[in-house]
This record gives C-alpha cells, structure tokens and sequence, in this order.
C-alpha cells in the first residue's frame, strides 16, 4: 500500500539525500532517456495515436474582429464530401486559451466574437483533407462591432489589474525626488512587439468519449491543471476527464492552459460520437492559442556619480483582452536585481481586441530586461563605467525591497567569471569605432535573473524486487528534460542504474505533478520523486534494521553495516511510495532566484544593418544543476530565445482589426540555424537548501532572461546607436550607420 | 495508390488532395515524420525522396508513387540507430523532439549534397571543395527551425558524423 | 484546398492540351502551388502533373548560350558545372533562396512563377485586389515592410518574391513556352511580367495552357557577376532588398552593366535608367550615386517599407563598388 511522504517548505532542508547517493548519476552529464524514440521517430505526440473510426475536425474562425454572431450558415459545409457534421457551442467553446496553472475554463462563449480569429466552430469530416476544405464554406453572419485596436491611444485609460506573478503596483520612498538630486538619471522608453511561443508542435487534440469520461490525447504543458481546466468548461468533474501528454513538441508557455481546439474536439466527439482529431494549423496557432504582450516600459534609474542607484522606476503597459487579468509582469526582476532604496514598479493593462495574451517563456523578466538592462548599460555609458563594474557596485546583500535575504546569490561571481571566460577586458570600449570591412564589431552584456518557484507536485514510485522501478506522476517532458533527471533522482537514491529506472509522464492516471511552467517543473516534480524514494528508503532501512542514514544503495543492492544484499533479499514484493512537495514559508522568508550574465560579440553590417552574432559566454548559477547536458541545453534554448526577441520576432498586429499579419513561420521569424553562434554557457557551483530538497534552482527561463538586451547592448557598442524598439531590425539601424 | 517506403511497399486510399506528409502519418502510420506548419516554413517534415531532402508537406502523395522515399522510420530505429541518431543523442541535439526527425533526414540529405560538392550561400567559392565548416553546416540546415534551440548541438552532432565520413 | 482532378502529362504536348481547360494549373515542384492551395487562394479544378517530363537537361547551345530545362530543380541549377562557370550571379541567387529542401523540389519553370508572399494576399478573410479583384488593398493602409516601392499601383504593392528571377532578369534570359495550339513562344523576360496597374491577379503574359518549357540564357556577359540579399535573419527568409549585378569595366569607364532587384516591386526590376547613369562613366562613387538616384526616382514607401529606399540606395553602392574595386 501506499503512504504519502508530504514535505512542505517551510524550513531549509540542509541535507540532500543527492549528496549521499552512491549510483553517481546527478549532476552527470547523462544522455537523455527517451533520447533514441525522438532521434527515430518513435516518441508519440498528440495527434499521432491511431484510433479506430477517428473524424478529423478543423475549426472555422471568425472573419472578423468585434462583433455578435447572428448565424452559422453550415448547409453547404454539411452538404460537402465526408462532413459527418459542423459542430459550434456558443456558451460552452472557449473564447481562448486558458491562463497557466488555473483549474477554472477559461471565458466561454463564441457568440460574441473579440478578437480577429476566433475559432467558433468546428467541421468534422471522414478525411482531414474534407474538414480543411469544408471549413471553408462554413458562411458567418454577424454585426459588427467597434473594437479597439490602438495600443498608444489606450495607454490615457489604462487599467490597474489585480495582482499578477508580480504586485501590479508597487512604490518604496519617492522616485521622483530621487531622479531631481541624482547626479545621474536615464529616463526612457523602451518598446517590444507581441510574440508567439511557436512550438514546433502545433497545439493539437484527439479527444474520445466513453463510460468513464472524456480521455483527450492532448499537447498540453499543465496535466493536472488543464484537467479541472477542460473538465469546467464541459461541465464535468475532474475525474471524469483524462489528459494524455507524454511527448509534447514545446510549448515554452504558450501550452499551459487548455486552448481552443481541445473543447471543440470534445463537444464534436460527444456530438458525433465519433473520436474527433483536431490539430491547428500553424495560422491558427498565430491567430488564436496566445501571444506575449506587446510592451511599453518606461525605465527611470537614478545614480551617484559612483553608479549606485539611488532609484529605480519601471513602469509599464502592457495589453490584453477584456476580462482578462493576466498581465505582463516586465518589472518582476526589477523588484529584486538591482538596490536602489526608491522604487516604483508598475504594471497597467490596455485593453485591446488582439488576441489572448499570457504566458511565454520567461513572463515579465523576458521582456523586462530587454528595458532594464539596456538602462543600465546606458547609465553605465553616461558614468563611463564598465558595465560589469556598474551590475557588481549595485549588487545586493539582501531583497531590497523585503527585509530578507537571498537564499543564494551568486551574481557577482557569473558577472566575474562570464567577464573572464568572454575576455571583457579586451572589448571594444569606443562605440561605433572598431570595424573589420564592411563590419562593425560591438561587444555587449547584461545580468540575468529569474526568480525561482515551487508549486504542490505528486509522484509515485515502486521499487521492484529485481531491482527495477517506476516512476510515475503527470508531470510533462516538453523538452525539458523530465524524463532523464526523475529517472537520475530516482536511480540515486535508490541504488539503482538509469535504464534499471522506467518514468511514466503526462498522464492523469497517474498522481498531480506541478506540469512545466515558470521552470519550476524539474525542482518540484523532482522533489516529488525525492520524497516518494527517501519513503523507500527509509523502509528499505527498516527491513535491513538500520538507520536510513546508514543505508547506502548501489546497481541495486543495499550496503549497511558490512553487509551487501541484493534487494530481492529484502523485500518480497514491490514497495510503493507516493511523494509530495507542497511550497511552504521558504517562499516568502528568503527570496530564491536563479542569476547569471551574458556576453557576446556581434556584428552589425555597415551597409545593410544586418546583425550576426558571432560569439557568446553566459554564466549561470542556479543551484544545484541536475544534468548538465539537459541543463545546458535548456540555457541554449533560453539565450536563442533571447537572441530571437533582440533581432527578428515581431507578432504584428493590423493597426485597423488587430488581426495577426504575419501569421506562418516564413515571416514571424525566428532564429534559424545560421542565426545562432556557439554558445559557452556554465553553471557555478550552488546549492540552495531553501528551494527544495534537490537543492536545485529553475534554468528553464533563465537563459532568456537579459539575452535580448545583451544583444542590443552590443548593437550600440557597435554602432553607436541606442535603439528602444525591439526587435533591432536592420531598418532601424539604417540611419545610424555610416555612409557607404 | 501504391508506394515504396523504407523498401516497404504500401497500398493506401488517400484523398487526391493528401500531401505525402499526411500520407505517411494519417494512411500509414509513419508518424516520425512531423507537421509543423504544412506550407514548406519549419523543415519538420523532411523526407528523402530517391535519395533527395525535400518538405513532405509541400508534395502530393498521388506524385510519389513511382519513387523510393526514405523516411526517419527507415534511418534507424531505438535498439539500431544510425550513426547520426546515435550522434543527436549523444550531443543533445534535440530538446522536444518534434523538429528532430526533420533535422536528421534534413542532415542526411544535406551531408550527401555537400559530397557532391553543391555550394552553398556561405560558400567563399562556387567551385571550390566544400569542406563542412560550422557556418556551411548552419546555413544548409537553415531550413529546419528548431524552436527548443538545439541549434549548437545539432551542429556538433553533424560535424562529427561529416568528419567520419570525410 | 479544393479538390481537383489529377493528371500526369508524359509528353509537353500532352500537359499543354489538358491545360488549356479552365482553370488548371500545372503542377512540377509544387512548393508555392500547395503552399496556395491549401489556403485557398489557388483554388485549380484540374491539376496537370509536369514533374516527369523530360525537360531536366541543362545544354550548352550553339551561340555560346544556356539552355535549361523547365523541370530542372533549383538545387541542381545552382550547382551545375556551367551555371557556376559562366552565371554565378544565378547560382548565388539560387543558393540565397528558401531551404536545401525546396531548393531540391522547387522548378526552373514554376521559380519565375512564385506569387507574392504579401501578408494580406495569404490571408482570405481580408480583402486582396490580387486574390480577389476589386475587393481593395489592406496592404497599403496597414503593415507593410516587405511591400513594393517601384511599379505599384493603387489597387496592389504586393513584390515578386523571387531570387532566381532577378538574376534571370540581369542575365536578359529567355522564356521558351509551349501553347496548347502547338506553337512555341520566345518571351523575353523584359516582357514576361506585367505590371499590376487595376489587374493586379494577372501577372505574366502567360496565356491559358501555355507551358514553360525552356529557359534560354545568352552567352555569358563581359564583366564581374554579384548576387546580394538583405533579409530578416541570416537565411530561409524572403529578400527585403536584393541586388543582382554583372558589371564590366573597361580601360577604367564602365563598359557594361546590367541590374536587377528583388523586393522592390511586382516584377523582378530591371532599371535600364540606373544602368544607363553608369555605362561609360568612371566606376566611382559619383557614378553609383547617379545610378540608386535614376534607380529610384519613382520609388514610393507606404510606412512601414520606407526604409527600403535608403537600403537599396546603400546595398547597390555598396555592390557596384564590390564589382569594380579591382578595376578602379
């Protein structure tokens, strides 16, 4: 039977059972576990479970922007080769995608249409290709209405939202006096565009009905949550819902919450009683699952004339639909990064009819740095200060805000060792100077920080006999690395070799994790997996008549006292354990984040403005580092990102309907393999017992965070030009450049 | 229909709009190869046609009936990779997945080419030996998006199995 | 994509009769086809399947001239032994554009025939002048970076997307068409495109059935050859700019020039006025000036593409004075 080992963080814990482990696989550059089914095409993703009798649906979208629907003409659609039928809700299909982490659906109802895309219905046909082409003649009559579209205009009648992953207003002492007697002051505004997550997965949905419920293959990031999520808006109970997600193709926020597709996959499978396939198209990827906010931010920041901060203002606006509370949190870095002892942190929401914006890697600090370290760079260049010099002078003892202290903070030493490992000594310290032919060659930093989170996860593990095991809990792997570090926890603390290790994900069979968002995946559902082994441990400890800590486990046997014992000699049959790891007062009593700097060198075309970047180092401390090759990895994905949102992705709204313009990979760009140097990312040693008992941080956003505005710091190195308004396409540089 | 996959021959009854793309994974089970955006922007669904790469999704099935496709089904499988696979692998050129069938038939195309000596846009000259450098390999695999970012890793992976062969 | 009747032609003969019937189109890479199709904004009746017939020869012809086969791939076109000898401003626009894999697929014949990568002429549920005519422009009034400068007209700014196309047209090549009556037509490419003016949907010259069979390149041109794209990211992206020059110098005046420009207008551009500002002029700096001033005399932004005029002015100096650093 199982018991539950439930472990809240209200204390440190200064003993990881990972320290002890005697197999050697944490930390270990391991490959990852599932690694031969991706490389030969076996991994199976959403829409690739072949089921008997399945009709493929494809949505229609609504033609328009604003307006109330008066009716779906579906004759000629029903009339069409191989429809078996047009399916539409009004109250039940989801307006959009649900936000990350909540339970509840999101807002319901088609009928009244708000933005440009909306998906309000969906044609199921024998044949994919019959669907495509039916949707087609699916005609929508509607009255249209008046939108808004005009994100400058509606920043006079902003609203204040509640609080978000950040306080939506936040003042300490008076900026405003600190900017007047500041012996230096920025004061500026920063722009970045919209962006998509772009998933190479589009979001995808096989949705099937039977005695027990709805079971949905589904490409989702947050099992656990977009069950009750799903189950709410069909007006079912959780448990007669089952999220199946083991392989997802990324998501990188922009899967957390359930999205159109799956409700209109299930209300069409109930209403045709068929199983019902319903994949996205990448356009409607772009037009209705959800965006990042576009932004606004005005930076203020106040300094003596030896770059300490005095004051820092991040203000900014940000948009998203009516009736929608979450709102870009750009100033959640701010509020911990730097000191500065007055402080205003806001975040206001226009309320425009573009589509759903939420979640994208990074939320807040992804697009926040790309304001705040441009700032201090150009501070940093009024003070004629090295940059690294300015970030180490405003380092912090303890949260500036908050009397309390980092659990860890090893941001000095990233800035010092990235420093060393770029050669930041030799950098180019004369901005639009150093030039190779037609090149201009700039160098550039920027600090890294994101803070780190907890969230409830469950795992169960059984320890075999024949010295195998299972892990299981619906827990995602969307490239993460989920697989590879649950079965290195596991296999050391059980003794046990890696292959000896089978995990079970994405499956609501099995118990709650925490789903992968905000990079709080690997240290909570690790932690789950932690407790249920330590479970497993201790009554393994039990059997032999020692003490837990005298135990030590190894290729499956149990070393105790001189005695070797191969585990089936201890136990009779499986031993179950369930783990649980439940955030607790850690959260607040010291403030947990993960830091790091980047430094590259790029070059900027003095002809064309065309930017390459030709050399890249980032540092990261972010606990403890669990694999160092996923963990890499994920840093790579991060800093791309980055490099991504400083040069080329730019979501573009039409100025008159709102709609997506460039809605297909070949012109919302991003990064392509000759855009992306090799990158040197290391990891300083940390431990921080204050996070969880792995004693590791989140790395999933870190990388992104302060990428961008290293680039763009370089950008000015280089060129001698501040550009604000991301991305840096070439036409923006054009003017500064020298003559041919 | 009738068609010749991994030296498998298959009858399948698609619609004469399919692509070869949605023949492999909706008629045949070849669900290796990938959809990411159908319209030839994402690289995901690369095949190899008589030995050539091409975007599975911007070809109909009803075309390739007379031809050997190679898809990563046919590359190598979990217990048998390929050297290439084996490479992804062991240089974490993949994070998700979901791009990686595409990145590996897109290499394996891409490695013959270059054999061939087929220049390419980074190439200092059009008629000179081709000798896979980082940028030559980055810029003949820039028609696979990779969004996890695997970027550097793929290229590790590629540079090492292009030195064996060379 | 609405469904169509299929067929395979084995004989150009055989395509140019089935494609004399309404609304068919032919079909050999496929790549921009599909790509339209499964939007719905080619919607053909019946497709003619061109991809086997026997026109993937490269030949060398007797004048000293190029003669390539309609079928041939870009891939293949770009590296062939004679391209790259003699025409390596085609090869380099080749290799600078879309992907390895659609280079491999993609045809000599249906490149020149790509359509507009225009954000609105993609989308059905707003209007487009091209797709539908008469149903307006939103291109004009809304974004518009990738957007024409030269040669638009009220009803469409929409650009020809095309690499290879635009060293075509450097290169004064050939068109050999087949009509379903049996004739063959020579079409200069100087002809082949027509401007939009109100009917932006017809874009060539080509009549219904008329298939391209051949692409004829004169004998190689005296001078230095160049292919320069400004685009979005390092590669796989359509041209902002792009500049295919073959220039000539002689005893130290320009002797000879030819250029042509991709995304700049609703045709691969030539500028006979740019090239007329150099020819017999000292290759220098003067002279490249006068040629981005005749260049773009008309030239018009809409917003958000205005800074292609400066861009164009920069890339084609800076290409002119690449191409004659070493006579100068």
């Amino acid at each position: 039977m199982s018991d539950k080992h439930t472990l809240t963080m209200d204390k440190p814990v200064e003993k990881s059972l990972l320290d002890s482990g005697a197999q050697g696989l944490v930390g270990e550059a391991l490959d990852r576990v599932e690694g031969p089914k991706k490389v030969s095409g076996k991994a199976t993703y959403s829409a690739e479970y072949p089921i008997e009798n399945i009709a493929y649906g494809f949505l229609v979208r609504a033609p328009f922007a604003v307006g109330r629907i008066t009716e779906i003409d579906m004759d000629a659609a029903k009339a069409a080769p191989g429809v078996v039928d047009v399916v539409t809700d009004f109250d039940r299909f989801i307006r959009n995608s649900a936000q990350g982490a909540v339970k509840e659906a999101p807002v319901q109802g088609v009928r009244d249409v708000v933005y440009f895309g909306e998906p309000v219905a969906i044609v199921v046909a024998e044949r994919y290709e019959q669907a495509r082409d039916a949707a087609s003649l699916v005609r929508i009559v509607y009255d249209e209405g008046k939108g808004s579209f005009d994100f400058e205009a509606g920043i006079s009648h902003a609203d204040i939202p509640p609080d978000g992953a950040a306080p939506a207003t936040f003042e300490q002492g008076n900026i405003d006096k600190a900017m007047a007697t500041a012996g230096v002051t920025i004061d500026g505004d920063w722009t970045t565009p919209s962006q998509n997550s772009a998933a190479m997965e589009p979001h995808a949905s096989i949705a099937m009905w039977d005695d027990d419920g709805l079971t949905l293959y589904g490409a989702y990031q947050m099992p656990s949550f977009d069950r009750p999520s799903l189950a709410d808006a069909l007006g079912l109970k959780p448990e007669k819902v089952r999220i199946i997600a083991p392989y997802i193709g990324g998501g990188f926020g922009g899967k957390l919450g359930i999205a159109p597709e799956s409700v209109a996959a299930a209300i069409a499978s109930k209403t045709t009683g068929r199983p019902v396939k319903a994949v996205m198209t990448r356009q409607q990827v772009f037009d209705a699952t959800v965006r990042r906010s576009n932004t606004k931010q005005r930076i203020r920041l106040a300094a003596d004339r030896n770059g300490r901060l005095t004051g820092i203002g991040h203000e900014s606006h940000t948009s998203n639909l009516p009736d929608e509370v979450f709102f870009e949190p750009a100033g959640i870095a701010t509020h911990f990064l730097y000191g500065g002892e007055n402080r205003k942190i806001t975040h206001d929401i226009v309320r425009l009819n573009r589509m759903l914006a939420g979640s994208m890697r990074a939320p807040g600090e992804a697009v926040g740095l790309l304001a705040l370290e441009c700032a201090m760079d150009e501070l940093a260049e009024k003070l004629g200060m090295d940059p690294v010099e300015l970030r180490k002078v405003n380092d912090c003892e303890q949260d500036p805000e908050k009397d309390i202290p980092y659990s860890t903070r090893s941001f000095t030493e990233c800035l010092d060792e990235g420093a060393k490992r770029f050669g930041w000594e030799k950098r180019n310290t004369t901005p639009g100077k150093l030039r190779e032919g037609e090149w201009l060659i700039g160098h550039g930093m920027a600090s890294a920080a994101r803070g780190n989170m907890l969230q409830p996860s469950e795992a169960r593990v059984v320890l075999n006999p024949d010295g195998s095991a299972v892990v299981e809990t619906d827990m995602t792997d969307i490239g993460t690395g989920t697989y590879t570090i649950l079965s290195q926890i596991a296999g050391e603390l059980l003794g046990l070799p890696i292959d000896r290790v089978e995990v079970r994900l994405g499956d609501n069979a099995f118990p709650p994790g925490s789903g992968s968002g905000g990079s709080f995946g690997a240290g909570s559902s690790g932690s789950s997996v932690y407790l249920a082994c330590e479970s497993i441990r201790e009554k393994l400890a039990k059997a032999m008549g020692v003490s837990p800590d005298d135990l030590t486990l190894k290729d499956g046997e149990a070393i105790a006292a001189n005695r070797h014992v191969a585990l089936r000699d201890i136990i009779d049959g499986a031993i179950e354990a369930t783990g649980r790891i439940e955030p607790g007062e850690q959260g607040e009593k010291v403030k947990q984040a993960g830091h790091g700097a980047h430094f590259c060198a790029v070059r900027v075309n003095a002809v064309t403005g065309e930017v390459r970047i030709d050399r890249w180092t980032a540092v990261f401390a972010a606990g403890r580092i669990l694999n160092l090759k996923t963990a890499t990895s994920q840093c790579y994905g991060g800093i791309v990102f980055g490099i991504g949102a400083a040069l080329t992705e730019e979501l573009v709204h039409d100025p008159h309907n709102g709609k997506i313009v460039n809605r297909d990979l070949a012109e919302y760009h991003l990064p392509v393999h000759a855009d992306v140097p090799h990158l040197d990312v290391t990891f300083l040693p940390e431990r921080d017992t204050h996070a969880n008992p792995l004693h590791a941080k989140g790395i999933g956003e870190l990388g992104i965070a302060g990428a961008g505005a290293a680039v763009a710091n370089a950008i000015a190195n280089a060129t001698g030009a501040r550009v604000r308004d991301y991305p840096i396409t070439l036409d923006k540089l054009l003017g500064s450049l020298p003559p041919v | 229909m009738h068609f010749t996959i991994n030296g498998t021959k298959y009858d399948a009854d698609p619609d004469i709009r399919t692509s070869l793309l949605d023949l492999l994974r909706e008629h045949l089970g070849l669900t290796g190869s990938k959809k990411g955006c159908d319209h030839g922007q994402c690289g995901a669904c690369t095949v190899l046609v008589n030995g050539r790469r091409i975007n599975s999704c911007l070809t109909l099935a009803v075309m390739h009936q007379d031809d050997e496709i190679t898809t990563i089904e046919g590359i190598g499988t979990p217990d048998n990779l390929a050297p290439l696979q084996s490479a992804f692998v062991r240089h974490d050129g993949f994070q998700c997945g979901y791009c990686t069938p595409g990145q590996i038939c897109s290499a394996t195309g891409m490695l013959d080419e270059a054999k061939k000596g087929w220049p390419s846009h980074v190439s200092e000259s059009l008629d000179g030996d081709i000798a896979l450098s980082d940028e030559e390999i980055r810029e003949r695999m820039s028609g696979n998006l990779c969004r996890c970012s695997a970027y550097p890793n793929i290229v590790d992976a590629i540079r090492e199995i292009a030195g064996e062969d060379a | 994509m609405k469904t169509f009747d299929y067929s395979r032609a084995d004989t150009p003969q055989d395509a140019v009769k089935g494609g004399a019937v309404g609304n068919t189109r032919f079909i050999a890479g496929g790549t921009n086809l599909l790509d339209l199709m499964k939007l719905q904004i080619e919607t053909p009746e019946r497709i003619v399947d061109i991809s086997r017939l026997a026109l993937n020869e490269v030949e060398a012809m007797d004048d000293g001239g190029l003669r390539i086969g309609a079928m041939v791939p870009n891939a293949d076109l770009a590296a062939h032994p004679q391209v790259i000898k003699a025409y390596p401003v085609l090869s380099r626009a080749l290799l600078a554009g879309a992907s390895g894999q659609l280079r491999n697929k993609a045809s000599t014949g249906g490149n020149f025939l790509q359509r507009t990568r225009c954000y609105y002429f993609y989308d059905t549920a707003v209007p487009c002048n091209k797709r539908e005519p008469g149903s307006g422009c939103p291109a004009k009034e809304g974004f518009n970076r990738i957007h024409a400068i030269l040669g638009t007209s009220d009803a469409c700014i929409a650009t020809h997307p095309s690499d290879m196309a635009v060293a075509m047209r450097a290169l004064d090549t050939t068109l050999v068409t087949l009509k379903p009556d049996g004739d063959r037509r020579r079409i200069s490419i100087h002809e082949f495109y027509r401007l939009p003016g109100d009917t932006p949907h017809i874009e060539t010259v080509l009549e219904e059935g008329e298939l391209i069979t051949h692409v004829e390149l004169p004998p190689a041109p005296a001078g230095k050859q160049a292919y320069r794209k400004v685009r979005d990211r390092a590669s796989y992206a359509f041209a902002l700019v792009s500049v295919a020059a073959i220039v000539a110098v002689d005893d130290g005046k320009i002797a000879n020039a030819s250029l042509a420009f991709g995304g700049l207008g609703p045709m691969p551009w030539r500028s006979e006025a740019a090239e007329a500002a150099l020819i017999g002029k000292a290759p220098e700096r003067e002279a490249f000036e006068a040629a981005a001033d005749a260049l773009l005399a008309d030239a018009k932004g809409f917003g958000s593409n205005d800074f292609k005029i400066p861009l164009t002015r920069r890339t084609l100096i800076a290409v002119l004075r690449d191409l004659t650093e070493d006579a100068a």
